[in-house]
């Protein structure tokens, strides 16, 4: 039976780990996404998992130590923030080319420097283009189904590629909220046991080398493969959203359409923010304006036509980035939307704004504002401003 | 009750503020209302200021922001009333609990509330040395919330209080809080 | 050598699925100076198979057997190391090694190799 519970961000995905209890965790601790692994230290050391930990001495150690497991054949977990996603930047690569499934908990906060311990999502969307699956979650329930869901995802015979779940830093990581956790065993027969469907190190009787040498013989074939993969994990992600749908009773798409269908503006905004922003349409929809919201759910890979497709009957959108892309043409979801929306034979107006960097609140009335500026848009079909940064003191 | 009742708790690291608004979360939860339960983070050290909020709705919510303009106040410091203003965005009729020796009147005055603004007070330093034998203001604080704001039922309160500290605390420890929870309860004064 | 693979043939990841194919890469194309052996020379002691750094001195029935060409890269460690007398490994250019002759060359380098050693032993015992 699922049980309805009232825990932290971290904590839920804690148990989400626990109930999948994976073969190897290697992992550094890092704010905010220490407690995960020191809650599921717990369950190692109680005996609650089979799981193999392994402390090492950075987040390069962590992800080399995950990419080893994994590559022997192990199914691999682990989790981490900002600057540890950094340190890890050379083995997510090495991971994703390796195509090994490893299963990482990304708690977004923002990288230094200034130094700060807050979330934004300057870290996973550096990592975007590392070739990892990349899921968001508005609360502390997304994050808890995607890390369940994120081995089915990742190991899936067509996609084989590591994936990156992420919450938002304290915001979901360290709040307690309501969630329901599934019963033990609808974990471990959903995710049943992991067996890699291509030789592994360990398997004697296939000897085996990865990671060999491609130069300019043989490099492009690989990533055109990956390339291959990567498209292919889109229809993965809903086989497997709709499938875990039948037994939680949450059905997970590419993203979520909040009264979207009939909007005349609308918001695209990932996480926690986007909880928020579901609030001001609720009280915009009262006042008789037509405005939505898009919540994309998987990143990586970006599902461009169906965005497109969601937002094609809108007069103006604004996308909303918790990172910058300095010097980029916008933030890093809004160029995405943008170049989304360009083959559309009418697009809607189109505005991006950089906001809550470093956990700087995105309150309400900050929402308010940028509904109203759409508002404005759609009459006028004249931008002030394409691309700036709101909850920032002038 | 508003839709979504705000609270907001000022404390300071050590007195167990943080937890008080887990335990508030956890037991609202056990009635079938939807909570939050989150402090605000900083350089963490034992005697600084702090603040923890709790959100408790009976509809599902999605709001991620902060407490700005709370409803509740609970203050488990006194000194932090020289010090912080605990007003700061407060609802015209919000309610605030402070742990104090001195009467409701003294702290309306005090803390230049306005009329539509409901005070309560209670000595949970007093009731904490009386029951637990130190200074532990949470859980009588938690007991004086309850029954000024009716947020949850006592009962509720203390079959999570009995719950949540019987993985770590003995019968004893865990049987002194209850009844610090219930003095409180009963000894939190309005005007 | 067979047709490179296309990406959609090729093993998930750039792994390499056969083990120990690197045998079938001829690194012996790399060689300019080619190590002969003098088999009546040698007293089979294995200094040159143990210090061989590739895996080109092969053995067979316990015995030291001729060169693997195919992978000696021509280093001349196995020459340097020989501790027989009269040389029982020389080194050639790849030309000479290659040449008919190239047993007898080395046969005749090794023998003056000795003489010049023994000539050089007696005069440092002289003075």
């Amino acid at each position: 039976m699922p049980k309805k519970v009232a825990m932290t961000g971290n904590v839920a995905v804690a148990n989400a780990m626990r109930q999948i209890n994976p073969d190897v965790c290697a992992a550094y601790p890092i704010t905010p996404s220490t407690e995960i692994v020191q809650q599921f230290s717990n369950f190692v050391a109680d005996g609650i998992v089979d799981t193999v930990l392994v402390t090492v001495e950075s987040e390069h150690s962590a992800m080399s130590a995950c990419i080893g497991a994994c590559a022997a054949g192990g199914r691999v977990m682990n989790a981490t923030s900002a600057n540890g996603l950094a340190l890890m930047w050379e083995m997510l690569y090495i991971a994703s080319g390796n195509r090994l499934p490893i299963i990482l908990s990304c708690v977004n906060r923002a990288l230094s420097a200034p130094i700060n311990i807050h979330g934004d999502h300057s870290d996973s969307m550096g990592a975007r283009d590392s070739g990892w699956i990349q899921l968001y979650a508005e609360n502390a329930q997304e994050a808890y189904d995607n890390t369940i869901m994120a081995p089915r995802i990742g190991e899936h015979f067509d996609v084989r590629l590591p994936v990156m779940s992420c919450m938002d830093g304290f915001i979901i990581s360290h709040s307690i909220e309501n969630i329901e956790l599934l019963d033990d065993k609808q974990v471990k027969d959903f995710i049943g046991p992991y067996k890699s469907n291509v030789p592994t190190l360990l398997d004697i009787n296939n000897p085996v080398t990865m990671g060999a040498l491609h130069l300019q013989d043989y490099y492009i074939e690989s990533k055109r493969q990956q390339h291959e993969a990567m498209k292919k994990a889109k229809k993965v992600v809903i086989d497997v959203g709709k499938e875990y749908g039948k037994f939680s009773g949450r059905t997970y798409g590419l993203f979520e359409e909040y009264k979207l269908k009939d909007a005349d503006i609308a918001l695209v905004v990932l996480n926690s923010a986007a909880g928020t922003a579901k609030v001001v349409v609720d009280e915009l929809r009262k006042q008789g304006i037509k405005a939505g919201l898009l919540k994309p759910r998987l990143f990586r890979p970006f599902p461009y036509l169906e965005v497109a497709n969601a937002l094609k009957n809108c007069t103006a959108v604004c996308v909303m980035d918790r990172a910058d892309s300095f010097g980029g043409a916008g933030g890093p979801l809004f160029t995405e939307v943008r170049s989304a929306l360009y083959d559309l034979p009418a697009r809607p107006l189109m505005i991006n704004k950089i906001y809550g960097l470093g956990g700087r609140d995105l309150g309400l009335e900050d929402v308010r504002k940028v509904y109203r500026e759409l508002v404005k848009l759609a009459e006028s079909g004249k931008a002030a401003k394409l691309y700036e940064y709101i909850t920032v003191r002038d | 009750m508003a839709e979504i009742l705000e609270i907001r708790w000022h404390g300071r690291g050590g007195q167990g503020t943080v937890t008080a608004a887990k335990v508030l979360a956890e037991a609202a939860m056990a009635e079938g209302k939807n909570v939050q339960a989150f402090p605000e983070y900083g350089p963490e050290r034992m005697g600084a200021p702090l603040r923890a909020y709790n959100r408790v709705s009976v509809k599902p919510m999605t709001l991620h922001c902060q407490v700005t303009n709370p409803a509740v106040v609970a203050v488990v410091d006194p000194t932090l009333l020289d010090t912080v203003d605990v007003t700061d965005g407060t609802t015209p009729d919000a309610v605030f609990i402070i742990n104090t020796s001195a009467s409701p009147k003294e702290l309306r005055a005090k803390m230049k509330l306005k009329k539509t603004q409901k005070v309560f007070s209670v000595d949970a330093n007093g009731i904490s040395i009386a029951t637990i034998g130190r200074v532990m203001p949470n859980t009588p604080m938690l007991g004086a919330v309850v029954k000024a704001t009716g947020v949850i039922k006592l009962e509720t309160l203390l079959k999570d209080i009995k719950a949540s500290f019987g993985k770590k605390f003995s019968e004893a420890i865990i049987n002194n809080n209850l009844s610090a929870a219930t003095k409180a309860y009963e000894e939190v004064k309005a005007e | 050598m067979s047709k490179p693979k296309g990406w959609k043939d090729l093993p998930t990841g750039g792994m390499i699925l056969e083990a120990g194919n690197a045998d079938k890469y001829n690194t012996g194309a790399w060689r300019s100076d080619r190590p002969i052996w003098i088999e009546e020379n040698c007293i089979q002691c294995m200094f040159c198979w143990i210090f061989c750094p590739d895996t080109s001195v092969t053995v067979k029935d316990g015995k030291r057997s001729e060169f693997d060409y195919q992978h000696c890269k021509g280093c001349g460690i196995c020459a340097l190391e020989c501790p027989s007398k009269v040389k029982a490994i020389v080194m050639l250019t790849e030309a000479e090694g290659a040449a008919s002759d190239a047993l007898e060359k080395a046969r005749a380098i090794a023998g003056k190799m000795a003489a010049d050693k023994a000539a050089e032993k007696a005069k440092a015992g002289k003075e």
